[in-house]
């Protein structure tokens, strides 16, 4: 076991007997709190600029069995130049794809500084022995991937085997080298607002970069009090112990409204040092044309056509 | 210069749409063709009313009361239409009525029929009520709105949802109806109505094992007999009644205890 | 270069203005009796407490006005009123009700602009719950037997209304709804410094055709009041306002045989257990004292926080202040808005002066405050003790006063240790702590891992000095109905 970062304050080890007693949240008002500050309403240069900043936050997303390098070079071409129409938009953040296609991505965006970012851990389910997920990851680094984006096991989170998930997440980050770990929670599957903050707290002290909502395989995804509920585990662990920890909410975030909404929370709850892509990413893969369209609107006042940007 | 109208087709009301009956027949009514539901439109039905229980329970009170008030708003902007296929202007304007009486006690039942219970403990204990869930009723023959709405209107009240056999002899009025729920904010499903031969359908009905209730037209041996399969709750329709206690005919009631310590 | 070169680096959020134009103010409005404009004995002008600009001329009642009024509501108590049959009563409430929320974007606006409330509360909160009201009561009005099964109940005749300025229309719908229901009639006097949506609203009696005389409305100050409340020919008083004018009002009815009913102050205690979920609690709490400005009878003015984690819970709240917007009533995304009148920010300022020298610690976020208009930034006291004056007296400002506990009996003493007993919150991951406390808190309403909850079917009111009778609920009946045959005279 590699030496784990500092824990926040009554998170010693050994688990089990401890996680279940740690962060209530209270369903109601968190769900109330999330909704208000979604009325947020924004000045129109800092919406454009929000919108420009929702495009370098991406980490525009291929995750099919049907991914080809084909497939995957065209959604690079498109994270390098998001709307050829208008060469000032930004590039995206990174591209993310499956082990396979590392190689091709890696290729496709060289000296742009638009970084890849692989699943791994037996992405999406998680249900493999350690030693399959460590070559993975060991794997996908070596092919090039900058950024890991692991899956926690579910199964031993919500059977109560909490010391396996913390264990795993702490292998994974030493397997990663020096590509940075994104842990995937997959919240819809938590069941409880109490469960997304344990395990938020859980993925931190075993080292995670970047805790991220969700796979994007399943219906219930990123909602706002998710959001809202991480970033206030994020939060109190840098409180406590001055650690910086990103998040990346991904999955259900379709429209450029919802995108801002998203970057006003974090901006109420962290406030703007934390509204960069190194501590904040929007996982997606069709927000970024709603996106492109709202900045053309922004810069021209005038309502867009969804066939004048492209389908890749 | 003469026009010839456009005569309306008399279908079912399943799922917030207007089907034809599955097996295609119709029977004469009121000298109409009227759909005639078979066993199959019935399951269905079920089906549909069962899908949309949830949401319809989980609204609030409140807003389930304003629905039950839109559609009285719907039925008085139809009252000329509804009067011709009833009994008249009276018969409709007692009808909405009704419906707005029972509108108005969606959001009061728990406290009248609920309340906290003083158990000898330190326990904090409180009763609810709450909707039973998939009622079948077997609509009065007569009168034809009025009828149909006595019955139906303290049902959703309680936040059920029904299936209902409309009336064999004068169907129109219960279409007209479903027309107008269609149009009042009242989701898909909450209200289903099958137009048929009642003999052929109403067994169906009582025996259908995910049907809560049985609003029973009249005393039927072998309805009831059926009905108890499942353990149904059976209640005998008063056509003309107007009570908190015909919606409570198709409430169940949740008791709660906690303990109060520190 | 692009936008993001030269781009602050946060966001700087919208003056996002609700349009003033969906409301058509008048340049001057008379008193609103038996269904006429009735031009008043003399007039005042009434403000904008955001810019402090003149909105319009509003009347002054007088006691021939008020005559007229009780007049007026008398002839249709006896007439037109009380014969129609319940049922059609209630249809002109569900009207009323209907009416309010087709007209609410406007009455919001209105709301806003008069007392100084932000919009996103007059328009999430008050209309909202306005009309909600007069649906509940609406549905009442022909059930009167179930809600009082074996009592023989009959309306008291007129009611006599005085509402504050913190919730104008609410209030308005609070008092109207529930004794319309009943079969009375009303005389109505807004506050002072918030007439405006009062009047408006009797454009939707207008538009309801409700039987004139039903509801009068006069405007005016105290005097007008006090002209109502000695008034013989009103049956039952119903007064929402400060504890001392209620005492008085107390006095003046004693030996009368008039119904009276009151809605005080109060000093509310919301007490945060060391198990409550923290960020969830300041929430609980923000909204508690600096929903409204704090303008709110059962405003948690008092944080009772256990020992244990009042360093981390008082941080998390200083934070959280610094998020609030206070602004422009009108702009969406303001959190707090203007203190409604010169006289009450004077009487914030005196009390905030009287905690410095009482030696608590005061605290308030950066916050520019406009030029014009009566403002004051939120403000948190800490180190407050048990026998300082901002533990007891109602500050009805953005003004929060925090002490501390170590057990909860020490709580619940320290809870119920002040002369009122309107509301209390309680935040606590522990169910049967919430019961526990629930049942020996001295409170009206106790709200826990919630606060500044209200709905037409929960009764609201207090305990001791914070008034008698309840709002709300069936219980909300009761004041505006006589039983026979079981012994009560005093009718509410």
């Amino acid at each position: 076991m590699s030496n784990p970062p500092v824990l926040p304050a009554g998170f010693e080890l050994p688990l089990e007997p401890r996680l279940p007693r740690i962060g209530a949240i209270d369903q109601v008002a968190l769900e109330e709190r999330a909704a208000a500050l979604a009325k947020r309403s924004i000045k129109k240069e800092s919406k454009l600029f929000a919108l420009e900043l929702a495009v370098r936050m991406m980490d525009l997303t291929t995750l099919e069995g049907s991914d080809t390098p084909g497939k995957v070079a065209a959604l690079a071409a498109k994270a390098i130049q998001p709307d050829p129409a208008d060469p000032s938009v930004p590039s995206c953040a990174a591209i993310c794809v499956y082990p396979n296609l590392v190689a091709t991505a890696v290729e496709r965006v060289r000296g742009t500084g638009v970084k890849v970012a692989s699943v791994a851990t037996s992405f999406p389910s998680g249900q493999s022995p350690l030693a399959i997920k460590l070559s993975e990851v060991e794997e996908a680094v070596a092919l090039g991937a900058d950024e890991i984006d692991m899956v926690i096991d579910r199964g031993a989170f919500l059977s109560g085997r909490y010391s396996k998930v913390y264990d795993e997440v702490v292998r994974v980050k030493e397997a990663c080298g020096h590509a940075h770990l994104k842990v995937i929670l997959e919240t819809g599957e938590l069941g409880t607002y109490d469960n997304v903050r344990r395990a938020s707290l859980l993925a931190m002290a075993a080292g995670a970069d970047f805790i991220k909502t969700s796979t994007g395989k399943l219906p219930s995804a990123a909602t706002l009090p998710v959001l809202l509920c991480m970033l206030e585990a994020i939060r109190d662990v840098h409180d406590e112990t001055g650690r910086v920890v990103g998040m990346k909410p991904a999955g259900g975030i379709k429209t450029a409204k919802q995108a801002i909404q998203n970057l006003v929370i974090v901006n109420e709850t962290l406030g703007p040092d934390w509204l960069t892509p190194d501590r904040f990413r929007l996982g997606a893969s069709s927000l970024l044309n709603d996106v492109l369209m709202q900045i053309q609107a922004q810069k021209t006042g005038r309502y867009q056509n969804p066939e004048h940007f492209t389908r890749d | 210069m003469t026009r010839v109208p456009v005569r309306k087709t008399y279908k079912l009301y399943v799922g917030g749409a207007f089907p034809r009956s599955e097996s295609g027949r119709t029977y004469e009514a009121e000298g109409h063709n009227i759909a005639q539901a078979s066993r199959k439109d019935l399951r269905d039905a079920v089906r549909a009313a069962r899908g949309a229980f949830g949401k319809w329970a989980a609204m609030t009170a409140y807003n389930r009361g304003q629905v039950l008030y839109r559609v009285a708003e719907m039925m008085e902007a139809r009252a000329s239409e509804l009067a011709e296929l009833c009994g008249g202007r009276e018969e409709v304007e007692r009808s909405v009525d009704r419906v707005v009486w029972y509108a108005g006690w969606t959001d009061k039942l728990a406290q009248v029929l609920g309340g906290a219970n003083p158990v000898a403990g330190p326990y904090f204990n409180f009763t609810l009520p709450e909707p039973t869930g998939v009622v079948g009723i077997v609509a009065p023959a007569e009168p034809a709105l009025l009828g149909l709405v006595s019955r139906l209107a303290p049902v959703l009240a309680g936040a059920n949802v029904a299936v209902v056999i409309a009336s064999e002899t004068h169907p129109r009025a219960a279409i007209e109806l479903a027309e107008v729920l269609a149009t009042s904010d009242v989701p898909g499903g909450v209200v289903n109505v099958l137009t048929g031969r009642r003999d052929e359908l109403a067994p169906h009905l009582a025996s259908h094992l995910d049907v809560d209730a049985l609003d029973l037209d009249r005393g039927d041996a072998e309805l009831e007999r059926a009905a108890a399969d499942n353990v149904k709750r059976v209640v005998f329709a008063r056509a003309d009644s107007q009570s908190p206690y015909e919606i409570s005919s198709f409430l169940e009631l949740k008791t709660v205890w906690h303990p109060m310590g520190q | 270069m692009t936008s993001s070169d030269i781009a602050p680096r946060g966001f700087e959020y919208a003056a996002a203005p609700e349009s003033r134009s969906v409301v058509r103010l008048e340049q001057s409005y008379g008193l609103y009796v038996g269904g006429e404009w009735r031009t008043p004995e003399s007039i005042y002008t009434t403000i904008s407490p955001a810019d402090e600009q003149p909105l319009a001329d509003v009347g002054q009642a007088g006691s021939a006005d008020v005559d007229a009024a009780v007049a007026a509501a008398r002839s249709a108590f006896e007439g037109e009123w009380s014969a129609l049959r319940p049922a059609e009563r209630a249809k002109y409430m569900f009207r009323i009700a209907r009416l309010l929320q087709e007209r609410a974007r406007e009455f919001a606006v209105l709301e806003s602009l008069n007392g100084g409330k932000p919009i996103k509360e007059s328009r999430d909160v008050d209309l909202p719950l306005a009309a909600a009201h007069f649906f509940y009561y609406a549905g009442w009005a022909d059930k009167l037997d179930y809600a009082f099964p074996h009592r023989r109940q009959r309306a008291v005749g007129v009611a006599g209304q005085i509402i504050p300025w913190n919730f104008p229309l609410l209030m308005l719908a609070w008092k109207i709804a529930p004794a319309l229901a009943a079969g009375n009639t009303v005389v109505l006097k807004p506050a002072e410094t918030t007439p405006l949506t009062a009047l408006l609203f009797c454009d939707v009696l207008r538009q309801a055709e409700l039987p004139p005389g039903v509801v009068n409305i006069v405007t005016g100050d105290g005097r007008t009041g006090a002209a109502l409340v000695e008034h013989e020919g009103v049956d039952k008083i119903a007064f929402t306002g400060s504890t001392e004018v209620g005492k008085a009002i107390q006095r003046e009815l004693a030996g009368t045989g008039k119904g009276l009913t009151l809605e005080l102050g109060g000093k509310a205690a919301n007490i945060v257990f060391d198990d409550a979920p923290l960020d969830q609690a300041v929430e609980g709490i923000v909204n508690g004292i600096y929903f409204n400005q704090g303008h709110v009878c059962c405003a948690g003015s008092r944080l009772l926080v256990q020992e244990s984690i009042q360093q981390p819970l008082i941080e998390k709240l200083k934070r959280r202040l610094g998020t609030l917007r206070v602004g422009d009533p009108l702009d969406k995304n303001t959190d707090v808005g203007a203190i409604n009148s010169a006289a009450q920010l004077q009487k914030i300022e005196e009390l905030v002066a009287v905690g410095e020298q009482e030696g608590a610690e005061i605290y308030q976020p950066p916050c520019r405050l406009p030029e014009q208009g009566y403002w004051f930034a939120p403000t948190i006291f800490t180190n407050v003790a048990q026998s300082h004056r901002i533990a007891h007296e109602e500050i009805f400002g953005p003004v929060l006063s925090v002490l501390t506990f170590r057990t909860p009996e020490e709580a619940i003493e320290k809870a119920n240790n002040t002369a009122y007993g309107l509301s209390a919150g309680v935040w606590t991951e522990k169910g049967s702590r919430i019961l526990w406390a629930a049942q020996r808190l001295r409170a009206g309403v106790v709200w826990a891992n919630t606060f500044n909850r209200f709905d037409p079917t929960s009764p609201f009111g207090g305990y001791k000095e914070s008034g008698f009778g309840r709002e709300g609920g069936l219980h909300g009946l009761e004041p505006y109905l006589r039983f026979d045959g079981d012994g009560t005279e005093w009718g509410g």
